[in-house]
């Protein structure tokens, strides 16, 4: 009677039926994983060049400026990490930015993800909401740090603050986008059987939500690094040094290396969060989402 | 004209009744016209018709998921099994939670929902294939799955709407099988929406032709043939020679 499963007779799935994976053919793998591994090493080694050749001679050539102002990535490498007195400097500053932006993008998730369950109940919700979220996104941030900080004076808090202002948009708009995403015959599936506004938040909406969310936390993860470095730039006293501070320091005191230290590092940060919460993505949702026909 | 039931070992209540029914959408599409028929228990009704003449929309009334804009229909829904065009599964479920869904919305307890989850995947030849992800089936075990889902309720009444459309051929006439297997053993009332003359008389015990937009019944066949049905039946000259009866109707409702 049955066309494929359970033939086998010990609950074992026969080869080449109807049950097997769909997926990319063992050939395909191998190729996509060869150019992953050797592609981001070759356009490494091509950035070290043009940087290197653009401390020796281009930058006097094209801009008529220093060398000095662009160090060989070999200096910036030895001065920054070689050394344990700048090492440690720069790696205690990328450490508080971590936990700073980690606390802001905590805050953000919490209620950017509340605010978009609220938009999704109703469509006079979004459209009450999302002309003040574009209005968020689009806000100049260096323009209105001189308000928050009058507002919230020096220290974390206004740090907080512009991490989440910068943050917020792609948790609220992912979300949102994930939690419509249910297709019109799940919900009529929900709508047979009755099921109230919260079974249906829980059971469909949520879970098909998460692809989005997860894309969502990825963009702001990077964000949020960003906005720790800004808000540091800004609000120096009243709370521990971050690495923005930490290479606005260096610079005050024309050491170059160790500014370029300091990026290599704050971006380090942001790639960090940005694989960490790829993985943890993949790790939620990877059994069932099938990327394709969705970015 | 509208549905003359010519009744055939018929009794007691129907099981599902539709009165009059019309239906107007809110941009003016006129889809049913006093659309009037009944399906009684151990009844298998299919409906036939051209594309876009409101078919599904039946179903989407019968299950309460439309109100009609006039005339009512009679229906028990507490255990109806509705299975639609698509499997509707949901991505994040394997194939037991997902067979699990409907009892679960109806709140029945987890250890009775799991047995009767399994029972189902059983019956609809799924059995291994539990912990599968619905992008790890194929078209015709989404199907499977999407059946199991509804059988777990045990329905009385059984909506189907053109569930085997995106299925290739050999899938689709074993699927018919599994229905009509399905149809002998829990002896639900059957209403079957199809585009295709040869699987509505393969399945039914009746047939009925609707017209082209706004849609209301306008031949009602009876399908003499015994249960359970081969696959031959198809073949045989009977069956041709009422497919072909069908097919002329159906032609003129198109016009």
């Amino acid at each position: 009677m049955s066309m494929a499963a359970g033939s086998g007779g010990l609950g074992m799935t026969p080869p080449g039926t109807a049950l097997e994976m769909v997926g990319p053919s063992p050939r395909a793998k191998r190729k996509f994983e060869l150019s992953r591994f050797i592609g981001p090493p070759i356009v490494l080694l091509v950035f070290v060049a043009i940087w290197q050749y653009m401390h020796v001679s281009g930058m006097r050539k094209f801009f008529d400026k220093p060398g000095f102002l662009l160090p060989s990535p070999f200096t910036v490498v030895n001065e920054s990490f070689g050394h344990a007195l700048a090492r440690d400097k720069l790696l205690n500053g990328v450490k508080w930015t971590a936990v700073v932006s980690l606390i802001g993008l905590s805050f953000t998730i919490v209620v950017g993800m509340l605010l978009a369950v609220i938009m999704a109940q109703a469509r006079w919700a979004e459209r009450a909401f999302y002309p003040y979220l574009v209005a968020l996104q689009a806000v100049p941030i260096l323009a209105i740090v001189p308000i928050i900080l009058s507002v919230f004076g020096t220290g974390l808090l206004p740090r907080l603050f512009v991490c989440a202002m910068i943050a917020f948009f792609p948790i609220v708009t992912n979300t949102l986008f994930g939690l419509q995403s249910a297709d019109v015959g799940q919900h009529d599936l929900f709508t047979l059987r009755g099921a109230n506004r919260w079974t249906r938040l829980w059971k469909l909406q949520v879970p098909a939500a998460l692809p989005a969310v997860f894309t969502g936390f990825r963009i702001s993860a990077g964000l949020s690094v960003i906005g720790a470095i800004v808000g540091e730039q800004f609000f120096r006293g009243g709370s521990k040094p971050g690495i923005g501070i930490v290479m606005e320091s260096y610079r005050q005191k024309a050491i170059y290396p160790q500014v370029y230290g300091g990026i290599i590092l704050g971006s380090a940060l942001g790639i960090a969060f940005f694989l960490i919460f790829g993985w943890l993505g993949r790790r939620v949702v990877g059994n069932w989402y099938e990327a394709s026909g969705r970015s | 004209m509208t549905a003359t039931s010519t009744p055939l070992q018929r009794s007691g209540a129907p099981a599902l009744r539709f009165s009059n029914v019309s239906m107007v959408f809110p941009d003016g599409t006129h889809a049913l016209a006093e659309t009037s028929f009944d399906v009684f228990p151990g009844e298998f009704v299919t409906v036939v018709g051209p594309s876009g003449c409101g078919k599904s929309t039946l179903l989407r009334i019968a299950s309460g998921l439309n109100p009609a804009t006039s005339g009512s229909v009679t229906v028990d829904r507490s255990s109806l099994g509705y299975v639609f065009q698509d499997a509707t599964l949901l991505q994040w479920r394997n194939v037991l939670r997902n067979v699990e869904l409907m009892a679960e919305l109806e709140g029945i307890p987890k250890a009775e929902r799991r047995k009767r989850a399994q029972a189902a995947i059983d019956l609809v030849g799924l059995t291994g294939a539990e912990g599968k992800f619905p992008k790890q089936l194929s078209g015709g075990m989404k199907m499977r799955a999407s059946l199991a889902r509804s059988l777990v309720l045990d329905p009385s009444v059984f909506l189907f709407d053109e569930p085997f459309g995106a299925v290739d051929e050999i899938t689709r006439e074993r699927l018919n099988d599994e229905v009509i297997s399905l149809f002998q053993r829990n002896g639900f009332a059957g209403l079957f929406i199809t585009h295709s003359i040869s699987e509505a008389v393969f399945l039914s015990t009746r047939v009925l032709v609707m017209s082209a937009r706004p849609g209301h019944i306008v031949a009602d066949f009876n399908v003499p043939f015994d249960y359970p049905r081969s696959p031959e039946l198809r073949f045989d000259p009977a069956f041709a020679e009422l497919s072909g009866r069908i097919s002329h109707e159906l032609r003129g409702a198109h016009s």
